[in-house]
């Protein structure tokens, strides 16, 4: 048998009630391949070895006795680090949180657990989740581990690197313009951003809360389904999360696409994508076509908006929810002869300057005198894009696009550049400001043999069409590469 | 054309501390980014009411029951300043 | 001179009595250890989640109906975005443009004119955390450094807005006290100024009585009983208009209340004007009040103290004494008691509003702890009725049956103080006081009536007060005629 830790979570889990495989096993596989691949990517910012290994112990034991708590039972998987997890520390990835121990769990963190799943770390990001390269983490780069002088995207890169390099079988992110998405594509893995208010948000360090998506990565379509399965459904102490059923995930996973309408976005394919990246997608959309499903363009004018819409509605939501951060209760304190001294130190020493810089924004935004011209003109932006994602879908069943206009670019590339790196989430945005869901399936390899991602979008609550598009296109794909450093010749030197 | 901004005084409402030399800096790149989002205004929107949640949804309410609260050990674990059970702060300037 | 005119605005909060706090299920309990009712919620920690209390959303609607507001059929939450270390998250959820609650109204009546104080809005939010500052003598700008206690935070907190609609220190207190008056009936908070669950800030300015153009208002905080409502409101306008009588100007601040000097005097002004940069609350969804809901609150609103005092002066129970019922709980309940029990709403009301409350008083113990019951107070009514007891007697009944020496018929036996209804008795009374007083007696038949009433008085004091004046009168009439 292979290693364990390159097995899918499907794979993973028959080897294990086959009785071929233990929990503690593939746990200590996953772990074995941190411990090696670390000092490469530097996916995570804690490890937990000790408490991972007695959960699988304990799942182990479970299972033994007949407790099968399902698919996830006993799956190592990784934590984006904020996401707030009981007794382990917390800082999503700033200065400001060093050394904070959340007193509870975040839902999604207790639903994981119900399910069985085994937590093996917390995994890097870019600061309070504000970036596209997990270059903004206070602690450090998080690198791609198909060519470690790249950037894996962001701002889940320590998510998506980690699954890339088989540390975890599957994490979690979280997405406010892209970023599971993004980061799944430039590392090589399926990437999913739920419909909003699918998945609670309780206990996820909010960065824009009328964005943020907590969703799965994993390496495979079903995989991503059965993370997201786990996770899925209202939360009382989330007062956005979607009452009443959740939507059949994998009901529909293995229909294919015939007969399906298939969108594909001018606005979000042609201009500013490498082309590379359209090719392959373009290439994607007729092997889908040539699997049954009827391809058609579909114009949606106001996405070119999205971006800028984007980057007034996120900051301005950031610089209230990161006011907290201010030394009185939990965190970083720097000195000041008055607390308002104090406060205003301490938010200056523990941000770093994205976060400094997105505060400002949004500040600003909402400022008296310029509130409606920025905040409140792109919030009516937001409802003309939801339109006319809306109209789309009374027409296609789902909408296709790249994921990201490009691989994965040159550590250092951007970072002088905010401009350049917001660039990056332009194929993605629209989704958090719809509220729909999306994901990103990889599809193929450019010609520096960076990966390149295939986006499937679907209305809300439309996860069981999106799934079951994905899945085909994962097929037709037939997309099998590994990143370098998930190979067996350089993890086992 | 880059966006003037009051950087200062933007800075004091969202209460961080920067030199000089860096309020020019993120003022300069503020300038620039919203030189960007100032395309929001080219789209006629009149009569669009905004969206402030994508999902379309009212009352989420809980029942007015106690769940319990945390320890004040708990509560005060992350404090870095505390006494008596309260979080101790520099004495405060202003009125609230 | 000129004459001023005051025009005064006032901002109340009002803490709800809910079981659990606004956004999250810690107990709304006040008194316990620091930071022992707290929560990730209502700390700010990172990725906590307020979620409404249904509970709250009922109360702010009571309290909106019982005010005669509109209620919109949608609102929102919005942020108010300001630093304060007592304000875990550094914004407070509240609400902006659409209020909850708007547009009603509350009747007051000072001096006989009744006054309608417009109701601008009726809006929810949650309450802050409490600092306390240390040393210095513990004021807030010569301390050395603060404690925060977060059990307040997250309270449920109703804030009420008026128009600028109050005139003077006295319908301050009066619009207050009624305001005070609803919310208690209504169960929804134990609205107490001194434990701060009930809070008035006022905002004043003068202007000359003929001017249509507002002055420059000064808000006052820090008021804690409607007695230093009245007294700051009547400081702030006689400051204010001697400061333009000697040439000064208002200007725009907010001001301190000190209870000991009875004076306001100038806080710190903040560096900047505030910019609370509200932006609708994204964690919470609107709030819609559906006809169905909005009808079940208004039915189920409990009798409001204007129309129970205006109940009360429909069976003939005076202006002032329907005010005292309805102003003291226990007054109140004992009156409906004896209401239900077929008491004589004038005498029962006039007597628990007059002796009972003086006695009360004298004591200085509650009405409720004495062993008056209702029964007592309409068998004291038919004593009266029945000519049993005169209506002086019958005061003097209630108070011994008060102070604990029995039931009206026992303390009325023991006082003696049954009428005499021996009408033998009663004349040879009579016949001898005309007889003591001939010069009375020829005024009288002269045509010149007043002496009458000096006459029935002698007969009263000479049967101890136990004839029926009545009866005196009309023997005296015709033993003096012809």
């Amino acid at each position: 048998m292979s290693d364990p830790a390159d097995l899918t979570i499907k794979a993973a889990g028959d080897a294990m009630r086959a009785g071929e495989l233990t929990s503690l096993d593939l746990t200590e596989a996953a772990l074995e391949r941190a411990r090696i691949t670390e000092s490469h990517l530097h996916a995570f910012l804690t490890l937990d070895q000790a408490g991972a290994k007695e959960a699988a112990a304990a799942a182990d034991a479970a299972l033994a006795a007949g407790e099968d708590a399902g698919p996830l039972h006993g799956i190592p998987i990784a934590l984006k680090d904020n996401m707030c997890t009981k007794g382990i520390e917390t800082t999503a990835s700033s200065q400001i949180l060093s050394g904070w121990i959340p007193p509870y769990n975040a839902t999604v963190v207790d639903r994981l657990s119900a399910a069985g799943a085994v937590v093996v770390g917390k995994t890097n990001l870019d600061e309070f989740a504000m970036g596209s390269s997990t270059e903004n983490s206070a602690y450090g780069t998080t690198r791609n581990p198909w060519d470690t002088d790249t950037v894996p995207g962001g701002s889940s890169g320590g998510s998506a690197a980690a699954v890339a390099a088989g540390s975890a079988l599957g994490a979690f992110g979280s997405d406010t313009g892209g970023s599971i998405r993004q980061p799944a594509s430039l590392c090589g893995v399926v990437g999913m951003k739920p419909t909003y208010g699918l998945v609670s948000r309780y206990g996820l360090i909010a960065f824009a809360s009328s964005l943020d998506q907590i969703g799965p990565f994993a390496r495979s379509v079903e995989d991503a389904a059965v993370l997201l399965e786990a996770v899925a459904g209202f939360d009382i102490h989330d007062a956005t999360s979607i009452r009443g059923d959740v939507p059949n995930i994998r009901g529909s996973l293995s229909e294919g696409v015939a007969g399906l309408k298939v969108g594909i976005v001018t606005e979000l394919s042609t201009t500013g994508i490498d082309p590379e990246v359209r090719e392959a997608v373009v290439q994607t959309v007729n092997e889908l076509s040539d699997a049954g499903a009827e391809v058609v363009d579909v114009s949606l004018p106001s996405c070119e908006y999205g971006l800028s819409a984007y980057y007034l509605i996120a900051p301005a939501e950031c610089s209230a929810n990161l006011a907290r951060f201010d030394g009185v209760r939990y965190g970083l304190r720097a000195a000041g002869s008055t607390t308002e001294e104090m406060m205003a130190a301490t938010r200056a020493e523990g941000f770093g300057p994205e976060v400094i810089r997105r505060i400002l924004l949004g500040t600003y935004a909402l400022s008296a005198g310029y509130y409606d011209a920025f905040y409140g003109q792109a919030q009516r932006v937001r409802t003309l894009i939801r339109r006319e994602f809306a109209a789309a879908y009374e027409d296609v069943d789902v909408l296709v696009a790249p994921t990201s206009p490009t691989t994965a670019f040159p550590i250092g590339e951007r970072t002088a550049d905010p401009i350049a790196m917001y660039y990056a989430d332009v194929c993605t945005i629209p989704m958090n400001l719809t509220g729909d869901p999306g994901i990103s399936v990889p599809v193929g390899l450019d010609s520096k043999g960076l990966p390149i991602g295939f986006q499937v979008m679907a209305p809300a609550l439309g996860e069981e069409r999106l799934f079951q598009v994905a899945k085909a296109v994962e097929d037709i794909a037939g997309f099998t590469a590994r990143a370098a450093l998930a190979t067996s010749e350089v993890v086992q030197p | 054309m880059p966006v003037e901004i009051d950087i200062a005084k933007v800075a004091s409402l969202a209460r961080i501390a920067l030199s000089d030399e860096e309020l020019r800096r993120y003022g300069e790149q503020l300038g620039a980014i919203l030189e960007h989002a100032e395309r929001v205004q080219q789209l006629p929107t009149e009569g669009i009411p905004p969206t402030s949640h994508p999902v379309p949804m009212t009352n989420a309410f809980r029942d007015d029951v106690v769940t319990g609260s945390l320890p004040a050990e708990d509560a005060l674990a992350g404090a870095p300043e505390a006494e008596d059970g309260y979080f101790r702060v520099p004495p405060v300037l202003g009125d609230s | 001179m000129t004459d001023y005119e005051a025009v005064i605005g006032i901002e109340t909060h009002v803490e709800l009595m809910t079981d659990s706090k606004m956004f999250c299920g810690c107990p709304v309990d006040f008194g316990e250890a620091p930071n022992t009712t707290t929560c990730p919620v209502c700390l700010g920690l990172p990725g906590a989640m307020p979620v409404p209390n249904a509970e709250a959303m009922e109360g702010i609607l009571k309290i909106g109906t019982a005010l005669d507001c509109e209620v919109a059929e949608i609102s929102y939450f919005h942020r108010k975005n300001y630093f304060y270390p007592d304000l875990p998250k550094n914004y407070q959820i509240s609400q902006y443009d659409v209020p909850i609650c708007h547009d009603g109204s509350i009747a007051i009546d000072v001096g006989g004119e009744p006054t309608r104080i417009g109701i601008t809005r009726v809006h929810m939010e949650e309450d802050t955390g409490k600092s306390i500052h240390m040393g210095g003598g513990g004021r807030i700008h010569d301390a050395e450094y603060s404690l925060l206690d977060f059990n307040r935070s997250g309270v449920p907190l109703v804030e009420i807005v008026t128009e600028p609609d109050i005139r003077s220190a006295e319908q301050a207190r009066a619009y207050g006290a009624e305001l005070q008056r609803i919310v208690r009936t209504l169960g929804v908070s134990d609205a107490r100024l001194e434990e701060g669950s009930m809070r008035f800030d006022a905002n004043i300015s003068v202007r000359p009585a003929d001017d249509p153009v507002l002055g420059t208002r000064a808000e006052i905080k820090n008021v804690n009983s409607l007695r230093s409502l009245q007294r700051a409101v009547a400081f702030e306008i006689d400051r204010q208009i001697e400061l333009i009588e000697s040439g000064g100007t208002v200007v725009q601040e907010t001001r301190h209340w000190n209870e000991e000097t009875g004076k306001t005097t100038s806080m710190r002004s903040k560096e900047e004007s505030e910019d609370y940069r509200y932006f609708q609350e994204p964690d919470l969804v609107p709030i819609e009040v559906s006809a169905e809901w909005r009808d079940a609150v208004m039915a189920a609103l409990p009798e409001l103290p204007a129309a129970r005092r205006s109940r009360y002066q429909g069976l003939g129970v005076d202006a002032r004494v329907a005010g005292v019922l309805v102003e003291a709980d226990e007054l109140g309940a004992l009156f409906e008691e004896a209401m239900a029990a077929g008491g004589d709403p004038r005498l029962i009301g006039n007597w628990l509003s007059g002796e009972a409350v003086a006695w009360s008083r004298a004591e200085n113990t509650a009405v409720g702890a004495s062993p008056l019951s209702a029964q007592h107070l309409v068998d004291l009514a038919a004593m009266v009725a029945d000519s049993t007891l005169s209506a002086s007697a019958a005061k003097q009944v209630l108070g011994g049956v008060l102070g604990g020496e029995g039931s009206p018929a026992e303390v009325a036996e023991a006082r003696d103080l049954v009428q005499i209804s021996d009408s033998g008795v009663i004349e040879a009374a009579v016949d001898e006081v005309l007889v003591a007083h001939p010069d009375a007696v020829e005024g009288i038949r002269g045509g010149d009536m007043k002496p009458i009433g000096f006459l029935v008085g002698q007969v009263m004091r000479s049967t101890g007060g136990k004839a029926d004046p009545k009866q005196v009168q009309q023997l005296i009439r015709d033993k003096t005629a012809g």
